[in-house]
This record gives structure tokens, sequence and C-alpha cells, in this order.
């Protein structure tokens, strides 16, 4: 019996090896070691052997079954490695075929830009507030210092829709209407559509967009609007960014003045974006006229305030070097799309 | 306002480079548009004299033309220009010279003569037509005769100048003058400015002679001046005064009037001349028109007046519309000998109110509505005398005739050193403050805090302490101020509704679909091109732009649809194959005013979409914008009757009983209409109900402990019922374990009778607390069958 169980080892040995499927390898483990394998008939034809041999003989039986089972183990590993290597041959891919994109729409990069000088004043702590866009002339004009003969008033540069109701031509209105409304602290931003007069042409709109920020407050200064949009210039174009306060004139702020910052795209060494003046105009600002503040009864001597208005239009036209205008409003696709 | 750098330095030394010239100035306030570089823009072109004029062998309408040019040898040039002459002093340019169009001038033949060079006229020297004398417009340059033959052109005539354009804000008219730059200048640079001589030297007789002056209407001539000038002989300026006046882009006309636009542009004060043979009656009279006169003015136009309107007059009639322009009949001619001067000062409002209703603006009247200081009038009328005696085309009466009944009296002012560095965030001293108001000739004491201030009256922008401030800031100069940010912290936030439109702009381009923007207003034909009904008196209720730039922008847009349409359509046109695109914008309707007067306003959101588009994707998005944005129970009802549409592919969208929107296919003659040959699918809906309606709070829900039974149902009904009504039944009928009842199929064709279809639900039944047995799921799941099937007439179908 013991020859024979050392023969079935080698037989189990010898046909597993040459077993080259799964299946092969399940009909084997049958074959010698399943319920009517030749294992189980070798242990159960022990009925005539003796006590002591038969404990031998058990003992060396399951030697055997797990030596063919520890084989069939291995070989199992093997085969499953013979098998994945096969299946990752047939699989493989052409990995510079182009993915299947997911359909994303983008914002409109009017929007996009307005959302961006959101995020920087609102960091420093500026609120949005919003406006109607089709206006009183007193909250347009008349609250903001702009006299009965300010040019600005013209037919020519203003849209009316009567004597005293006109198409907002700044975002400025909703200042006055939060000087009436609130008292200081205040520092709030603008942002929205404005309208003027002029024909379409490559840098002209008759809609475009402003933000416009105002701050109220004891112990406000020239110096505090400074350092605002020097660090709003240096979010929105790098942190390298200069700015240069130039001295201007606007009915609602004394003093006042326009800003420019260094060319952010050749850094002020002057090129086509620059006009080779390695300075940009960016915004007009100044402090807010004590007539505009006491339209909102604030006491002129204890609080004071500034102002700044941003064309959204004239950033975004800088800052992705669009040439026209006119791109913004015809909303080709080709062109949306550049705005990821 | 252009400024000869050349013609200001008679005024003030300026001793820097331009560059750092216009730097300066604009750091201290006198914004610059432009630097036009003057005589450098050419090259090789110098005087010649005209030495004889030969006929040309071949051609009739050139001449050869044998020029000194300062060399041994005469040259040979060939000219097609009819105003030469024998002996005339031109410029020409020679052989490789270039000029400032770029054209490079050689030597050649023309029609077989030898033309070394080329005479030219002003123009190509570069000069804008309306700059160049009448008398040298058509035809070559005639110069001076004592011009040296060979001079390059610019150092002969001292062309090497800079004109700068400053921009004059509106609170500056001081500045629309020569000396009012200088005044600035001098400020800057710490330099004297020097007055021009004013005092005439010799005067003969006295002017109360010749003529007296009535202002009848004081309110609007503050004051009105007059000189007279005798022996006047009408002739051409000097080279020295054309070429300011041409370097500040004025026409030099004859003497006479080149003195009065020269002063004019020296001091900010206009002039007037009249020839004394028309003034009847040796006296001028400042009054009112009446309604309904008439003045034929300077440029030949005859002009209806009113009562509102100042003008000038004789002891007859009117002689010249006041501060705008000069009357037909008091013109200076070849041959007037006397000359009345008038310097004046009138209302600036009165003329503005003036040059608006006649249509008429001029240089005059574009400064006097500005506003004039009327202590210039003397001091102008001064320098014109003297200008003609230097120039000596006439001899000056003595005397001047002076009303002044409104005298503009200096305006001292108190102003704070302690407010003045609160306001700007500084620490300037008190004693620098007083020089730089010194700086700019105003009169200053000190007591303390305390600065007196008394600017020139020149200086009327200077009303309240704040004008100070900022005289003092940009002369301090704003890059000398330090930067800070305000002091205490502040909260800052969205509105509500901007939170929404940023949330639902995101959702919307996770769908694939971009925003676009388009005009506020729109043609008030635009809703008949999306058929809106003729009797929707709501939406054509538009508020109506007075002054519109055209009528395609005539109106504020009361729907979006149109805009939208007209996107889609240029997408098309252009080739895109697909634009799935959406807009949040304002529309607005005059049927609803409020307290203010103003119309109402309210933001909508439109969707539209075509290529590889259908009505399903559409109504997706919005249900899955509602679900994001936590806005329930909305429903889709079908509309058939709206034009925009296609009546079978139209859904109201409804909240409870309100209608905020409407979807759906668009109507084909619609997007035939809009030259779209595909499908186009839109929606339009109420933005303002979004923001009213959203629910951004989430409140989680414990996941389900026990599990699902899910059981299909497939039945057929008849094709009008829709899958809607069956869904709310189910849930209806459901009971309280039924979780959800999902359509996953409808299905039309074999082995479905015609006229109906078969729908297939997934109903999911689960109870909260326990494992549910198949025998009470069966028990509701009989129920729905039943009454589905009793409802709708609906046959089970075998699953």
């Amino acid at each position: 019996m013991r020859d024979q169980l050392k023969s079935i080892l080698e037989e189990a040995t010898k046909q597993l090896r040459n077993a080259s499927t799964m299946e092969e390898q399940e009909e084997l483990r049958v074959k010698f070691l399943g319920k009517k394998g030749e294992l189980t008939k070798i242990l159960r034809s022990m009925g005539s052997v003796g006590a002591e041999e038969r404990k031998a003989i058990g003992k060396l039986a399951n030697e055997t079954r797990e030596e063919i089972e520890r084989i069939i183990a291995v070989r199992k590993e093997e085969l499953k490695a013979v098998q994945q290597k096969a299946r990752f041959n047939a699989e493989a891919l052409d990995v510079t075929e182009p993915g299947r994109p997911p359909k994303v729409g983008v914002r409109h990069p009017i929007t996009r830009t307005i959302d961006e000088m959101t995020r920087i004043f609102m960091n420093m702590g500026f609120s949005l507030v919003e406006g109607p866009e089709i206006e009183t002339v007193f909250m347009n004009f008349d609250a903001l210092n702009a006299g009965p003969n300010h040019p600005s008033r013209d037919m020519t540069d203003t849209f009316y829709i009567s004597e005293d109701v006109l198409l907002r031509t700044q975002t400025s209105p909703v200042q006055a209407r939060t000087l009436l409304a609130q008292k200081p602290p205040i520092r709030i931003i603008s942002p929205g559509r404005v309208f003027r007069s002029d024909t379409p042409d490559a840098t002209h709109s008759p809609v475009f967009h402003q933000v416009e920020g105002m701050v109220v407050g004891e112990n406000v200064t020239m110096a505090d609007l400074k350092g605002t949009l020097a660090e709003f210039a240096r979010q929105m174009f790098g942190r390298d960014t200069k700015t240069k306060f130039r001295p201007h004139h606007f009915p609602f702020t004394e003093p006042s003045a326009e800003v420019d910052v260094s060319c952010f795209k050749c850094g002020g060494k002057g090129c086509r974006v620059c006009k080779g003046s390695g300075w940009i105009e960016i915004l007009g600002c100044g402090m807010v006229h004590p007539d505009v503040l006491k339209v909102g009864k604030i006491d002129t001597e204890k609080y004071t305030g500034y102002a700044f208005g941003i064309g959204a239009e004239r950033i975004a036209m800088l800052k992705y070097e669009v040439d026209d205008i006119r791109l913004f409003y015809e909303n080709d696709e080709r062109f949306l799309k550049q705005f990821r | 306002m252009l400024v000869s750098v050349n013609w200001l330095k008679d005024y003030v030394d300026i001793d820097v480079p331009v560059d750092e010239f216009c730097e300066r100035m604009i750091l201290s306030g006198s914004n610059i548009e432009t630097v036009e570089p003057m005589g450098t823009s050419f090259t090789n072109i110098v005087v010649a004299k005209i030495l004889e004029i030969k006929p040309h062998p071949t051609a009739d309408k050139l001449v050869l033309c044998m020029l000194d040019i300062g060399q041994e040898e005469p040259i040979q040039v060939v000219t097609g220009a009819p105003n030469v002459f024998e002996g005339a002093t031109v410029p020409v340019i020679l052989h490789g010279g270039k000029l400032p169009d770029g054209t490079v001038i050689k030597k050649g033949k023309l029609r077989g003569e030898v033309s070394n060079g080329m005479l030219c006229s002003a123009a190509e020297m570069g000069y804008d037509d309306k700059v160049i004398n009448v008398l040298i417009r058509d035809g070559i340059w005639i110069l001076d005769d004592d011009l040296v033959p060979g001079t390059p052109i610019s150092e002969a005539l001292g062309l090497e100048d800079s004109v700068v354009d400053f921009e004059i804000t509106p609170n500056r008219p001081d500045c629309l003058s020569m000396i009012g730059m200088a005044r600035e200048a001098a400020c800057v640079f710490g330099k004297e400015l020097r007055y021009p001589d004013i005092t005439p030297q010799n005067e003969e007789e006295n002017v109360s002679d010749y003529i007296s002056v009535e202002i009848r209407k004081p309110d609007l001539c503050p004051r009105y001046t007059a000189r007279v000038i005798k022996n006047v002989k009408i002739g051409q300026s000097p080279w020295w005064m054309q070429k300011r006046l041409m370097h500040a882009g004025m026409r030099p006309i004859n003497n006479i009037v080149d003195i009065t636009n020269f002063v004019m542009l020296e001091y900010g004060q206009p002039l007037h001349a009249f020839d004394i043979r028309n003034i009847k009656g040796g006296k001028i009279i400042i009054d009112t028109a009446a309604d309904n006169d008439v003045i034929t003015t300077l440029d030949g136009e005859e002009r209806k007046l009113d009562s509102t309107m100042l003008t000038i007059n004789d002891t007859e009639r009117h002689i010249a519309l006041a501060g705008v322009m000069g009357g037909l009949n008091s013109e200076i001619q070849e041959d007037t000998t006397t000359v009345i001067l008038e310097a004046a000062n009138f209302n600036a409002d009165s003329i503005r109110f003036t040059s608006k209703k006649t249509g008429l603006r001029t240089e005059a009247s574009g400064r006097y509505e500005k506003g004039i200081d009327a202590n210039l009038c003397d001091k102008a009328a001064d320098r014109f005398c003297r200008l003609v005696e230097m120039l000596g085309c006439g001899t000056v009466i003595g005397g001047i005739v002076d009303e002044y009944p409104q005298v503009q009296e200096a305006r001292p002012l108190d102003v704070r050193v302690s407010r003045i560095n609160k306001v700007l965030g500084t620490d300037i001293s008190g004693e620098e403050m007083e020089s730089i108001f010194r700086s700019l000739e105003m009169e200053t004491s000190r007591d303390g805090d305390i600065i007196r201030v008394t600017p020139p009256t020149v200086r009327q922008d200077l009303n309240i302490e704040e004008d100070y401030v900022e005289e003092v800031a940009r002369i301090y100069g704003y890059d000398k101020m330090p930067e800070t940010l305000p002091s205490g912290g502040a909260v800052a936030g969205l509105t509500d509704a901007e939170t929404v439109r940023v949330a639902a702009r995101s959702i919307l381009n996770s769908f694939g679909l971009d925003e676009i923007m388009t005009y506020s207003f729109v043609s008030p034909k635009s809703v008949d091109k999306v058929n809106l009904p003729e009797d929707d008196e709501y939406l054509r209720n538009f508020v109506r732009i007075i002054n519109p730039l055209g009528e395609e922008n005539s109106v504020m847009r009361t729907i979006l649809a149109p805009s939208m349409m007209e996107v889609l359509s240029r997408n098309f046109a252009k080739g895109n194959k697909a634009a799935k695109v959406f807009e949040i914008g304002k529309v607005f309707n005059n049927s609803v005013i409020n307290e203010e007067g103003l119309p109402k306003e309210e933001e909508k959101l439109c969707i539209g979409l075509y290529g590889k588009a259908d009505f399903f994707e559409l109504k997706g998005y919005l249900e899955k914008l509602f679900e994001i944005l936590g806005i329930q129970d909305v429903r889709f009802t079908a509309v058939t009757t709206d034009p925009m549409y296609h009546p079978g592919r139209c859904a109201a969208v409804m909240a409870g009983d309100e209608t905020v929107g409407r979807m759906g296919e668009i109507h084909p003659d619609v997007a035939e209409r809009y030259g779209l040959s595909e499908r186009v699918y839109l929606c339009e809906l109420s933005f303002s109900w979004i923001i009213e309606q959203k629910d951004m709070d989430i409140v989680y829900r414990p996941l389900p402990k026990y599990p699902a039974i899910t059981r299909d149902i497939a039945l057929t009904v008849a094709e009008a019922i829709p899958v809607g009504e069956i869904r709310d039944l189910i849930l209806r009928n459901g009971g309280a374990i039924l979780e959800s009842a999902e359509l996953f199929d409808v299905y039309r064709g074999k082995q479905i009778e015609e006229g109906r279809k078969s729908v297939a639900f997934a109903l999911t039944f689960r109870h909260p607390d326990r494992t549910l047995t198949d025998e009470e799921v069966s028990e509701d799941y009989e129920r729905i069958i039943s009454t589905i099937e009793s409802t709708y007439s609906a046959e089970l179908r075998k699953m």
C-alpha cells in the first residue's frame, strides 16, 4: 500500500504538471482526491491492514493528500498568471486614442471677469449690492453731484426713458441708494450692467458692465484707497503689478484719480497691449464728494469715504487680449468655448 | 487742448526733455492724450528758389522748374502744380527724401524730362488740411522770400516742436489756454510764470469818440469791453504767428483774425472783431432777441432767434449771436480800415442753451459754456492791441470801453491743515501746503491749523475744502502718499440673488451649456419674429427709449427668446454644428411702475439648443436644475396654443397654479425666419421665481436599514394618456410602502395595437422598520394594477 500511495503521488505530480487549464486541473483533483478518487479508494481498502500499520498508512495517506493539494495550489497560481497574461495581451489598448470628454459648459467671459473681481473685493470685506438697471435721473446724476449741466447727462451720451427716468450709465446709483439706506461703516461693491449711447465698434458698446465699490467710515483715507486698489491690482494681474495714480476729475469724487497698472503682459517694458507705454489705464476712483455723502445725510466731518469704478469689458479685453468688444455680445460658440 | 511746447516756453522755462515734461504734467493732473513731434517726420526737404520755369516739351500740364538749392548748379524738377512762379521760394524734397506718409522720392524722368525731386505742398509735409492757409492749400507751399536756398526746411521754418494734446477736464476751463497751462507747468517745475506784454505803446485819440456800450441784460453779460483800431491793413500774419496757430490746430486766415485767435488761445478769452462801418448809431447794445427774430451768421446761415438768446446789436439790428458767432452784416472785409474789438464775458448756461438750440458750436461757444473769468476781458483786449502794433497792421485808439456790472471777486476760503491730512492719510506740514498754494498763484495766510487761501479768479473750480485737498494731493504727488488698507474688519457677503445666479450658472455649465450675454434693448418687431400673439398686451407693453441708437435697439426687451434666437441663428450661420447655451438676464415691463416711477424688472432664464438636441434633453436640464436648487413640485403640462412653439411639443412649467415658464420645440416657421433649418429647443422661465424658491439647505435622510422589493409593471394604454398622469395615479394609490415609481420604457410598434402604447414602470416598495414579505407587496401591487386598468382601460402585459 505504501507503494501504491507513492505511485499515486508520482502520478498526480506528473499529470498536474501537464494540466494546462483550470478545468483539467479540477478533473485531476477529483480523480486523485475526490470522494471516489484514487486516494479514497486506497483508504477504503485499509480494512485488511493491522492497527499499527493502519495508523502509519493513514499518516502517509494524509501526507500524500497534503502534498497533492499543495501541488494543486501552486499550479493554480501558475495557471492563473498564464491566463491573465493572455487576457492582458488580448485587451491591450492604444492609449494614444483620444479620450471621451464630458460636455462641460463655460461662463461668459464677462461673468468670469466680474466673478474674479467680486472674489477679490469680498476677501477684502466688501459686500455685494444690486440695484435697478432702469434708474431715476436723480439717482444716476443728481445724487452723484453731476449737476443739471453736466455733459454726461446729454441725450447724445445717455439713453432716456422719460425726463426723469433713464438707463443707468454707471452702477454708482447703487452707491447712492446704499447711502440712503445704510449707516456707516459701509463697504460695498456693485457689479452690473450699464448703458451709454455709443454706436458699437471695436472699442465701444452701448451695453457694458461695471464693478463699482465704495467705503465710508471714520478715518477712511486716500491712502486706504491707494492700498485697496494696489492690492486688487496685484491679485487681479499678478503679485508684481505696480499701480500709478494720476489726478483726474469726476463729479462724485474729490480728489479724484485714474489708475494705471504696470503692463501685465510685458511687465512694463512696452508691448502691443500697453501700446508701448508699459502702463495700462484700468479704473477711475477718488474720495467720495461731500455733496454725495450729504445725500445720505451722513456727517461729512465725522465720516469720509472712497469710491472706484472698473469697466469689466475693459479688464476682460486687456486680460484675454480680445481686440473687439462686440465679440462679447455676438456669443459665437467658438469664442465662448475659449474661456474654459 | 493742443499745446506747442515751443510756444509754452514763451511763458515758462522748461528745461527738461519732452518725455519728462509730459510725465510730470500727467502726475500733477494734466492728463495727456497724445504727443506729436513736429518737423521731424520727413527727411531731405530743403528751401529752393525757382530761377526759371520752362514748358514741358511733351506734357501740357507739367512744367520744368530750375531751382537754386544753394549748390553751384541749379537742379531741374518737374511739377504739375499751377501756383508756381519764377522767383518763388518753395520747399523741395530731394532724391532719397522721405515724406511723412512713407513715400520715398527718387530722381527719375517724368514724361522724358529729368526730375531731381518734388516740390512740396503743406499737406505733403504732414499738415492737416484744416490748418493750412487757403492761399497755399491747393498747390505748392509758397514760403517767405528771405529764406536761404539749401537750408533744411525744418531749420528754415523752425518747424521742430512737440505738440502735446492735453485732456482738459470740465472743472478746469482755465487750462484751455496757453497761460493756464503755463501756470500749471510753472508750479510743477518750480519756475516763474512770465506774462506777455499787453501794453500798447502808441495810442491815438479816445475810444469814447468811436463807440459806446450798453448792457441791458447784466445777468447774461457780466462784462463787455471794447477797443478800437484804425488804419487797419488786412494782410497775412508773419510766419511765427501762423505756425503757432497751425500747431494749435487752427488755420491762419488774415492778420486781424489770426490775432483774435492767437489771443483766445493765449488767454482763453474769445475775441470778436467788427467792422465799424457796419455798426449803426455808434453804439453796441447787449440784449436778448425777440421771438422769431433772425440773424445771418458768418457761415451764411440764417438763424431763427428767441427771447432767451443773447445778441450783440447796434441801434438798429442784431450784429452777432453773443458768444457763439458773429453776424455776416458786420464781418471784417478785405478793405476794412477801422475795427471794433469785443472782449466780453457771457453767462455760461445762456451760451450753452443758445448753442444747443441753434445747433451751432464754435471755438468761442465751447469756451464760454465752460465758464471764463470776467477779469480776463481787458487783458485780452489790450494784448490784441499790442499785437496789432507789433505786427504793424493798425493804429490803436486810446482807452477801453469797459462795462462791468457784475464783478468777478476773489473768493478766499479757510482750509484746515489737519483735515487735509486726515482725508489723505498723510502728514504734510502747513508750510508745505502754503508753498503748494502759492506756486499755483494763490495768496495765503496761516493761523495755526487754518490757512486762508485766495485763488486767482481764473480758478473757478475751487469752492470747498475738498477742492483744496485735491490741489495739495496732486502737487504733493499721489505717488508719495502711503498705501494702507481701511481699518476695522467687515463681514462680506453676496446677495441672495447673486448666490442663486452663481449656483445656477455652475449647474447649467455642468450640463454642458455655455453662458451668453445679449443687449437689453431690442427691436419692437423682435416679438413678432417669435410669433408673440398680437393681442398679448402685457408682453407688448415695452419700456421705450426716447433716443435709441436705432429702431433695432429702441425698446427694452420683455422676453429673452428673440435675443436667444438671434444668437442661435448667428452660430448656425457661422457653421457651428451645435449650440447649447443659456442666458440669465433682466426683462422690463411698462405695465407695472413702482413708487419711484421705475418699470418692473424681472430676471429670466432662457436656454436654447440646436444640434443633436431634443425635447427631453431640455426638460431634463430643467428638472435637474430644480432638483439641485431644491425646488420641488414643479409640473409640466402640455400647451398646444403657443404659436412660438411646435403645438405638439410645448409645455408650461407650473408651480402650483402659477405658470413660471414655457419650454418646447420652436415652431418650424419661427426657426425658418431665423435661418435655422435644424430643430431648435428653447425654454424661458422666471429666474426671479427661482431665486425666491431655491432651498439650498440640505438635511440628511438616514440610509434605509431594510431591503426593498422591486416589481415591474407593463401596460398598454391609449396613445393620448400622458405617462405623467399614470405615474401620479400610481403614487396616489400606492399605499404607505410604495417608495417610488420610475418610468423606464415607452414602446410603440410590433405587438402593440395601433393607437396604443406600452408603458413600463419599476415600482420600489420598502418598509422603514422591517423586511417586507412578498405577500404584503403583492397586495399593494395588485391594487395598483387594477386601479390603472379601470381608470385608463389599460391592459396588463406579461413581463
